[in-house]
């Protein structure tokens, strides 16, 4: 290019020695870059870091009420020490509702990661026909949002409209329904399992589509079958990215909230403590107790943490071992 | 999983066959792949057939066989309220296209900024942002909902938009994508030009990320399109829903009400209308590679 004839860098065009080529050189260096950086801080400290800050501090704090608690000023705020954060790990509530997304995400992320590898490794297979129709009919689910998703899904739930509980009752069969308390989980699976097989799928599939083919070639001429290629070659091949979704399918499993938030007209047997965050939305608005439902909220977000870095520290070495 | 389509899983004696069949069309392979089409599209078909149905024959007809009464609800749905439905779908496409647009040149100027200059505390910067993609939602949205409360602007098109135009994510695909297609030394030459940075990046530095940033717009606008807890805190006033708050809410009427469930789900149908069309449109520049990055990184 041109470029090689002029002199480099935004300080060259002021020579001059001394102090004024080091205010330009300081301008240049750090304050022309922060200060294209300040919308995108600002935002983040006021929507980020600053509801992260004023979360900690209401969860040590709670109300105190004075008097018979009528008055304007009979309430106020006080230092509550741990308070807020026993009562929230002690409650059975709230227990309960860990316990169920527990087995929601174990059901649910081998389910859903398993298909959506399959899917990818059958759309990168050259035996596989209809790849593009099944791509974007696997993938078109992504684009429906969790509340219409549930509202569908929760009709074909009701024994009166499901196909499958027509099928079955013209068999003389009766059917169990999903909405029932003891399988309403499979219920909530299956909605969460519908609308994220394909995103994952796209997601294994683009990096399976990154890796160049002729390591297939080689493969196929040492004789190794598509079964084995997948197996011993394309999976190891993308296992930063299979790492990638299930860390992201567990931090969205922690936060389920809109599934079985739109069941519940439909489904009696979902409590309004479902699930940890309907828990902390309930303790919030319902009961207006913005204290418990703080701390709550600091424990789901810990756990999150946790749960990332120890997922994180697992896999790493398999994962990412020849990065170090 | 029981009303779920079964999908057979390959049996291993796929592996054998493979060896002799090579480059010829597999019925297994190519089978399952449809099976997982037909249930992803199951619900979809069925919402065509239903919303096509008055309210008697929702519960007494055969579920997937379509009727006539598609228009009806149609009307009737519109009629609902004045027109409320149609004010959801508005309110939508303004909280998600304009909060995808605003969050994508930010995350876009943010991110050319980390990839394309130097400065001290860049390094600390890229951290914090990291773990913001870690940040659950959780933590933040009532504590946003207070802090907005102080402010006044709970229940305002604000609440909603406001909050969503940050994005770690986004800014860290950004990153990436300036980093991979803007060359220095074009900065540099619109440098010497004497090309001021905001010229060189709306002009030069965005057109070069602009198949990267409809990535994160798309991202975004699913993830504002998709957010239902927000909205859901935020807003009292049923004028300002988007479409997913909106038909929660007349759901829950239903539940009392059940001639209500017809106008839901000619709701449902509407509303994936134009999403849809969308996705299968921008369909290619779905190249999603959550790891890419993040092994660099």
């Amino acid at each position: 290019m041109a470029m090689t004839v002029t002199r480099t860098g935004p300080a060259a065009k002021t020579a001059a020695p001394g102090s004024p080529r080091r205010a330009k050189n300081f301008k240049s260096r750090v304050l022309v870059p922060y200060a294209m950086l300040a919308p995108g801080i600002i935002l983040f400290l006021l929507f980020m870091a600053a509801p992260i800050v004023y979360t900690l501090f209401l969860s040590f704090q709670k109300k105190k009420v004075s008097g018979l608690g009528l008055g304007k000023n009979s309430q106020s705020q006080v230092f509550a020490g741990l308070d807020n954060y026993i009562s929230a790990l002690t409650d059975p509530e709230f227990t309960a509702s860990v316990l169920r997304v527990l087995l929601y995400g174990v059901i649910l992320i081998p389910l859903m990661l398993g298909f959506a590898l399959l899917f990818a490794l059958l759309l990168d297979s050259r035996r596989t026909r209809a790849g593009n129709f099944s791509r974007t009919a696997i993938f078109l689910p992504y684009a429906v949002p969790a509340v219409i998703s549930s509202l569908l899904w929760g009709f074909l739930y009701l024994p009166g409209v499901s196909p499958f509980h027509f099928v079955a009752r013209q068999l003389g069969v009766e059917l169990p329904s999903l909405l029932d308390p003891n399988l309403v989980t499979f219920a909530i699976c299956n909605i969460a399992l519908w609308g994220g097989v394909g995103f994952n799928m796209i997601v294994m599939y683009t990096s399976l589509k990154a890796v160049p083919t002729e390591i297939y070639e080689a493969a196929k001429l040492d004789g190794c079958s598509e079964v084995q290629t997948a197996l011993r070659i394309k999976i190891p091949i993308i296992a930063p990215a299979l790492v990638m979704t299930a860390l992201f399918s567990m931090i969205a499993t922690l936060q389920v909230f809109a599934e079985p938030t739109t069941l519940r007209p439909l489904a009696n047997s979902l409590s309004t403590s479902w699930s940890p965050l309907m828990l902390v939305y309930r303790d919030a608005f319902t009961r207006n107790d913005v204290f418990s439902a703080a701390a709550t909220s600091i424990v789901i977000a810990a756990a999150t943490f946790i749960i990332s870095f120890l997922f994180l520290r697992v896999v790493q070495k398999r994962a990412f071992g020849q990065e170090n | 999983m029981t009303t779920t389509a079964i999908r057979p899983k390959p049996t291993p004696t796929t592996a054998a066959r493979a060896t002799e069949l090579r480059e010829r069309p597999s019925f297994l392979s190519t089978g399952i792949l449809i099976l997982g089409a037909l249930y992803c599209l199951f619900p979809v078909l069925w919402v065509l057939a239903a919303a096509s149905k008055s309210g008697t024959e929702l519960f007494s007809t055969f579920t997937l066989a379509p009727s006539t009464h598609l228009w009806d609800n149609i009307v009737e749905l519109t009629a609902y309220r004045d027109g409320l439905f149609w004010r959801w779908m508005l309110n939508t496409a303004l909280y998600a296209g304009v909060g995808a647009v605003v969050s994508t040149w930010m995350s876009a100027l943010s991110g050319y900024v980390l990839a394309k200059f130097d400065f001290p505390g860049k390094a600390g910067i890229f951290k914090v942002l990291l773990m913001g993609v870690l940040v659950p939602g959780v933590i933040l949205a009532i504590p946003q909902y207070l802090m907005l409360a102080q402010a006044g602007l709970t229940n305002t098109y604000w609440s909603v938009l406001l909050p969503q135009i940050i994005s770690p994510y986004g800014i860290y695909l950004a990153r990436i994508y300036a980093a991979a297609s803007v060359p220095g030394d074009v900065i540099e030459a619109a440098r010497t030009e004497g090309a001021r940075e905001m010229y060189i990046f709306n002009r030069i530095a965005m057109p070069m990320m602009l198949p990267g940033l409809v990535t994160i717009f798309l991202f975004q606008f699913v993830a504002i399109w998709n957010n239902f807890m927000l909205p859901y805190i935020m807003l009292g006033d049923d004028h300002l829903f988007p479409i997913t708050v909106g038909l929660n809410g007349l759901l829950n009427q239903g539940a009392s009400a059940p001639a209500l469930y017809t106008l839901v789900l000619a709701g449902a149908l509407l509303s994936i209308v134009p999403l849809v069309i969308m996705f299968l449109l921008l369909q290619r520049y779905w190249r999603v590679d959550l790891a890419a990055g993040a092994v660099k990184a």
